[in-house]
């Protein structure tokens, strides 16, 4: 569709992408310099760098004693365009552009719900401005009210006792990533361009479904032009493709700016942006406009943009993210599909940020780890992750399969393709809680009243695998449907009150959508099984006859000991709760995916679930995402990732973690005190010289 | 043939080249006062286990363990050879690579050839010499070393590449001399590979307390990585001076 090679692209191998429809993967691929040496030409941070970081790091120091914010915005709703430039120092900084218009000051963003931002205020000491208050509850409807309107009752109950946990129902869904590339290699006029004609060639039969994609589409074009003129607001003119490294980072950077300004959602991932951005640097170095110095300090300044993107958030939501994450995910590396690795010089780069800006766990570097990357890259990994432990790895060789070579990671494991495939973020069903359901008859544990539907309740004073196994199949059958139906709404009413203008005016139309439910719970639910299996698990009632504990007599084999008798119970449990999943209507003829990843939530969730049969008492919190129950894998780490290996990824295409820590030490010995090589012949010849 | 295994360990990366199988055999004669692993000491009955499901084990994840192998400590494994021999044939003859960590205390030196059917299918053995004055590796140990270094002799007889293990704990095995002497025996061996300088540690302390037997070190300090690179440079003064008298 574009009618000539722009100037900006001068230099670069034309293709696909250059004259016949959006495509940063062909240009990433005409284009890339693989990079296989190692990490020896880096360079370290510049005096500016270091004289803003030390300012982040006042700034960050002053708001921890502050209480947690250091400023917030009460009056002004965010928009893309909502607020003037901000700086930190205009002079030094190579990247520019902050959410309001000063740094650390938090935006006010109440189309999630008026409430939570109004609370989220009130928990530091401020006060949204009544007039916007009035606005958003008398005037303008948010997501929040939209899904309140039409929960059911059971739904309320179900999110209420917990069994369905961290709904995005009151804040920002997120997990969508904008293709911000796009912006650098096309500049937004032939986005706009592109999007008018998506427009005009759609159905023009006009049923619901196409009369909201004509509307989504109209927003999405003037999201664009508000994009344009945030570029306004500090001073460029982004409607053309960026012409030199800087203004791809600036470029790319604004289309991020906008999706933050405009959402504060559970996570905001940045995308696969490394590589892209390499191509610039590469031909700026080539040119001789570009010094190495240079080209790190650009990426300096934007990660350090990155590391401080804020959002007002109540004391609640920051427990149940374990503090306050923005899941500013980048992915870096992995191979192309034609079997070439796709690291260049700036996924060391970005990884360099850990040394210059020192570590941190934002933005959330993520490596998409291949046998194929180059041994230097992999050996610069191992180091910085020793160094900084701060990285976060991925199988790329998994996830290529069902995703091709230019996917990324939103939030902590959810893959998608970048700019044609998002996903409805769908938090998780308490597994182990559905457990307690099935014994106790759908009466919760810890309200003590019936949440579930009453079925017949386990009777005998010892459990029975197979009279528990049938109850639990028959309770996660309802919880499947519940949990479909109540996200049904959610993702109904996200669209429709918090659309996210922005960040799908940066996909194709017609984009590939992911229905991602996720479970929690899962190492105790197959210990809390292999128990009842292979030990003997008495319960124990309280005064109403309810199970409120057990008492576990034997030993049995536990996850996270590569022992298949358990391992085994837990791939079923992954396959039987998919599978009833996949039973049920999605949203927007979305594909159901699930994941295994309460990678914080988990000692929320654990405060929530009463005893459970594997002898884990109330409060205990739940493994992480599919973690293993903690001290229960004695058999060392091979062990223990085996066992969460054998968990299907087809089952859980979303994603599967796994945190593993482990002290430096016990990666290998010190070379100072050890040598495998002794070579007796070069020390005799050594000792011949010596003079002794 | 069961043998008598304490427990395992699936990611062993200080026991032996490479990521390595680890298998933890209960029972050891030695009472040395530093032993981090008081809970395989006594020799009683506990996980009754086969070499072939051992290798099972280890075969299930063999792609982890690519550039290393199994490892046999303990405890003493030594102290229960057919099984030991049998687990290192089984190993062998998969193309598993065998790794033996011991401290020599129950080599017979009146009868050596008890112990060519094991170094036949040995690829590498960790000796962990404690001290090289026998006086006091008798207060150290409890026995003396005199079978430990003619074990360390045979086994650099039968080609046998030997890493030798060595931990330095103040006031114990902190003398430069022993050190130095110390260097001089193993520069003798002309199978040695490798030299391990271990910085003493309590980490082991928690499991005294746990098996309610008194920790014998509760005043010595733990020791710098300084402190024990230093002592590995007297080790390999050592070596240097035997490996040139030898020359000449």
């Amino acid at each position: 569709m574009f009618n000539e090679f722009a100037p900006e692209w001068e230099g670069f191998v034309p293709g696909k992408w250059s004259n016949s429809s959006v495509n940063v993967r062909d240009f990433i691929q005409k284009n890339i310099t693989p990079y296989d040496g190692d990490a020896s030409f880096l360079a370290g941070p510049t005096e500016a760098t270091q004289k803003l970081w030390a300012q982040v790091m006042e700034l960050s120091r002053q708001e921890r004693e502050a209480g947690g914010v250091l400023d917030m915005d009460t009056k002004i709703v965010s928009t893309i365009t909502s607020h003037g430039p901000g700086y930190l120092n205009k002079e030094l900084e190579k990247i520019v552009g902050f959410q309001t218009d000063k740094p650390f000051k938090r935006s006010l963003q109440p189309f999630g719900g008026i409430r939570m931002a109004q609370q989220a205020c009130k928990e530091y000491g401020y006060e949204v401005d009544p007039s916007v208050v009035e606005i958003f509850t008398k005037y303008r409807k948010t997501h929040n009210q939209g899904v309140f309107d039409a929960y059911t009752p059971e739904m309320r109950l179900a999110r209420k006792s917990a069994i369905l946990t961290g709904l995005p129902d009151a804040y920002g869904r997120g997990r969508i990533i904008g293709d911000y590339r796009r912006i650098a290699l096309y500049g937004i006029d032939m986005l706009i361009e592109d999007k008018d004609h998506q427009k005009a060639t759609h159905f023009v039969r006009m049923t619901s479904e196409n009369i909201r994609l004509r509307e989504e589409l109209s927003e999405q074009i003037r999201a664009l032009g508000e994009l344009k003129e945030l570029g306004n607001i500090y001073g460029f003119d982004i409607s053309r493709p960026a012409k030199n490294a800087q203004e791809a980072v600036q470029w790319l950077y604004f289309g991020y700016l906008a999706a933050v300004k405009e959402q504060n959602g559970a996570a905001m991932s940045l995308g696969r942006t490394s590589t892209f951005l390499d191509i610039y640097i590469q031909r700026d170095l080539e040119r001789g406009i570009l010094t190495e110095s240079e080209a790190q300090e650009l990426i300096d300044h934007f990660i350090m943009k990155l590391r401080m993107i804020k959002f007002a958030r109540t004391p609640e939501y920051n427990a149940l993210f374990s503090g306050d994450p923005t899941w500013v995910t980048e992915s870096i590396g992995g191979v192309s599909v034609d079997g070439q690795h796709m690291v260049t010089k700036n996924s060391f780069r970005y990884l360099n940020t850990l040394n210059n800006l020192g570590t941190a766990p934002e933005p959330n570097l993520t490596v998409l780890w291949s046998k194929k990357l180059p041994q230097n890259f992999k050996r610069f990994c191992a180091e910085m992750s020793i160094k900084s432990s701060s990285i976060q790895y991925e199988n790329d060789d998994l996830m290529r399969v069902t995703h091709g070579d230019d996917y990324a990671i939103a939030c902590c494991v959810s893959s998608m393709v970048v700019g044609k495939e998002m996903q409805f973020f769908g938090a998780r069903a308490n597994l182990a809680k559905c457990l307690l359901y099935a014994i106790n008859g759908g009466v919760d544990e810890v309200m003590k009243i019936q949440v579930g539907p009453k079925y017949r309740p386990v009777t005998g004073d010892y459990l029975d695998y197979d009279d528990v196994m049938d109850k639990y199949d028959q309770m996660m059958e309802w919880l499947a449907g519940l949990y479909v139906n109540t996200l049904n709404i959610i993702h109904y009413m996200h669209d429709k009150y918090c659309y996210e203008k922005v960040q799908m005016a940066l996909h194709d139309r017609d984009v590939k959508r992911y229905f991602a439910t996720g479970i929690a719970g899962l190492s105790v639910v197959a210990d809390s099984l292999s128990a009842i299996k292979y030990a003997k698990v008495k319960c124990i009632r309280d005064e109403n006859g309810i199970v409120v504990d057990y008492q576990v007599e034997g030993d049995f084999p536990k996850y996270g000991n590569d022992d298949d008798r358990v391992d085994q119970i837990a791939v079923s449990i992954v396959k039987t709760f998919m599978d009833k999943i996949r039973k049920h209507h999605t949203y927007r003829g979305s594909i159901p995916t699930m994941s295994i990843l309460t990678i914080t939530s988990n000692v929320v969730y654990g405060k929530k679930t009463g005893n459970t049969p594997d002898g884990r008492k109330h409060g205990v919190p739940l493994a992480p995402g599919a973690n293993p129950m903690h001290g229960r894998d004695t058999h060392g780490a091979v062990a223990s990732l085996t066992s969460v290996s054998k968990l299907p990824f087809k089952h859980a295409q979303d994603g599967i973690s796994n945190t593993f820590s482990i002290i430096p030490d016990a990666l290998g010995k010190d070379t100072k005190i050890f040598s495998g090589d002794l070579d007796l012949d070069a020390l005799r010849q050594e000792a011949e010289h010596e003079t002794d | 043939m069961l043998g008598n295994i304490h427990s395992t360990e699936s990611f062993g990366t200080v026991d032996g080249p490479g990521i390595r199988f680890v298998i933890f055999f209960q029972g050891c004669p030695m009472r040395c006062l530093y032993c981090h692993n008081p809970d395989t000491w006594e020799i009683k009955p506990n996980q009754q286990i086969s070499a072939d499901d051992l290798l099972a084990q280890y075969r299930r994840n063999s792609e982890f363990y690519r550039n290393g192998g199994i490892t046999a400590t303990g405890g003493e494994p030594m102290l229960q050879m057919p099984f030991l021999t049998e687990l290192f044939q089984k190993a062998k003859a998969g193309g598993i690579h065998t790794c033996l960590d011991t401290s020599g205390i129950c080599f017979e030196p009146a009868h050596p050839e008890k112990y060519d059917a094991l170094m036949a299918v040995t690829d590498l053995v960790m000796l962990d010499i404690k001290q090289i004055d026998d006086a006091a590796h008798r207060k150290l140990t409890g026995h003396s070393n005199e079978n430990i270094l003619a074990f360390a002799q045979y086994i650099s007889e039968k080609g046998v590449p030997i890493w030798i293990r060595h931990v330095i704990v103040p006031a114990w095995t902190d003398s430069a001399d022993e050190q130095y002497r110390l260097g001089e025996f193993i520069g003798g061996l002309r199978t040695l590979k490798g030299l391990d300088v271990l910085p003493y540690h309590d980490f082991g302390r928690q499991k005294y307390d746990a098996l309610g037997i008194d920790y014998p070190l509760k005043n010595t300090e733990p020791v710098s990585v300084e402190t024990a690179a230093k002592a590995r440079q007297e080790i390999l003064r050592g070596i240097r001076h035997r490996l040139k008298s030898d020359a000449t």
